[in-house]
């Protein structure tokens, strides 16, 4: 009991966490590398070879900064909106597995921290958490930079959040559970959700975007009309926070769309290769993480390429493309389903 | 069963003071300086002009109107969507599973339209 439900959960956090921590910093590092790349600059060259140091650099320079809260600012809610952002950001990894259940030491460890049968459900209601962190910010400033980038952020979340919900639905019907990992197997071999409902792959994929504030969703943190947006009054590690969180919540979401639309861990035809079982279960850990560094690369790769929307053509494209469009996708799943049974 | 939702609230207690102490820390190391030209909001420079808790434009309201009654549809799915193989491989159920859903997906398209004419989905 309390190794099963205590012990081995905690050192599965850890290690998910520091991974989380890694990842993220390293993401900002290869955000700031291929932005030069796509700009034809250098980049962060000078802290250590290649300025792979750079994100730890950022971090002590931000650690030793002045907090600054403004006058006006109410400070309660200021000070909660970055612990509740860093917090929807360091909870929703614990259902997404990252490989097959392995044994070690001759117990069955699942791969994810917690594999619940809700495990979708607490995600999705995590994640909508992230509303409020962005919300208070915002409106608790007192800035009218900040409001104005709080208020649409939080439009254009809840606008996403229903096409994100209706694509969810049509992952569903083939999986037939709401645990991760049912999810993941019913997607053997190439039964991936994003070959067999590819228009609900792209519905999700665009509602990520929007969900993360990515460009070109990015108005709630557009420059050149709001300055920094929701974060505009913040500084030193509160500024950081947000920052991690928005990493942190890229890779939550790439993590989801492997999950639910690529097959998660899985490499098809692995089983036919006669692989010892650790071999094959460490190739699946390796895929899972190829997997999320290309969505990675794609999320990053998009946003110095394509330009910000305008904010009505952004809540067109939530409610009058998207939306029907998730619908078509549910039904064109529940349509295949019958179909294949 | 319950408890293999304790880990869960590990994972939770964990991203509470993580998140407590990364905001917290600034404090510990950062200097204190404060003045006023500081803690005045950001105005581009100028001196602020009046404050920014003042009364938000109805839009927003309407969205987020709009978006507790449509998410509440997507709670309505799920459990179909889970139960839809089964409900349909069952011979007394059959097809019936399908086109019950897509009767309440079509009313709630009328629905959507009817938003739509009315104008709510116009955001200048």
């Amino acid at each position: 009991m309390l190794i099963d439900f205590i012990l081995i959960p905690l050192v599965k956090i850890l290690i998910i966490v520091v991974l989380m921590l890694l990842t993220v910093s390293y993401s900002v590092y290869f955000e700031r590398k291929i932005s030069a790349w796509a700009q034809n600059r250098i980049g962060p060259n000078r802290v250590g070879p290649a300025g792979i140091f750079q994100p730890f650099a950022d971090v002590f320079k931000l650690l030793f900064k002045e907090d600054i809260v403004p006058k006006v600012a109410n400070k309660p809610l200021h000070t909660l909106a970055p612990i509740l952002a860093l917090f929807v950001a360091f909870t929703t990894y614990a259902v997404i597995p990252i490989g097959p259940p392995v044994e070690i030491f001759g117990k069955m460890i699942n791969l994810a921290v917690v594999d619940v049968n809700s495990g979708v459900l607490l995600v999705l209601a995590l994640t909508s958490l992230g509303v409020y962190a962005i919300t208070f910010s915002g409106w608790s400033s007192g800035s009218k930079y900040s409001l104005l980038g709080g208020v649409r952020s939080s439009a254009q979340m809840i606008s996403y959040e229903i096409s994100m919900g209706f694509s969810v639905a049509g992952v569903l019907i083939f999986a037939e559970s709401l645990r991760p990992s049912d999810i993941i197997s019913s997607q053997s071999g190439w039964m991936w959700n994003a070959v067999l409902q590819p228009i609900g792959f792209l519905t999700f994929l665009t509602a990520s975007f929007a969900e993360t504030n990515r460009l070109p969703f990015d108005l709630p943190e557009a420059e050149p009309e709001l300055v920094g947006g929701y974060h505009t009054e913040y500084s030193s590690m509160k500024f950081a926070g947000f920052f991690l969180a928005e990493y942190a919540n890229m890779i939550i979401a790439s993590a989801m769309i492997v999950m639910l639309y690529l097959g998660g861990w899985q490499v098809p035809y692995i089983e036919t290769l006669g692989l010892s079982a650790g071999l094959q279960a460490s190739l699946q850990i390796a895929a899972f993480f190829v997997k999320i560094g290309a969505l990675l690369f794609f999320f990053i790769w998009v946003r110095w390429s394509i330009p910000r929307f305008r904010y009505d053509q952004l809540m067109d494209l939530g409610w009058k493309v998207m939306f029907p469009l998730s619908l078509l996708n549910l039904v064109w799943a529940a349509i295949l389903a019958m179909i294949m049974n | 069963m319950i408890e293999t939702y304790i880990p869960l609230f590990l994972v939770f207690g964990f991203a509470i003071i993580f998140a407590a102490g990364t905001v917290m820390s600034s404090g510990l190391f950062g200097p204190q300086r404060p003045n006023e030209e500081k803690l005045s909001t950001y105005e581009s420079g100028m001196k602020p002009v009046g404050t920014a808790f003042e009364r938000v434009s109805i839009k927003y309201y309407l969205v987020a109107m709009l978006f507790i009654i449509f998410d509440l549809e997507v709670i309505f799915v799920y459990p179909w969507a889970v139960q839809f193989i089964s409900l349909y491989t069952d011979p007394a159920i059959g097809t019936h599973a399908f086109y019950s859903m897509l009767l309440f997906l079509v009313v709630f398209e009328i629905g959507f339209l009817y938003v739509y004419k009315k104008g709510g989905f116009k955001w200048d």
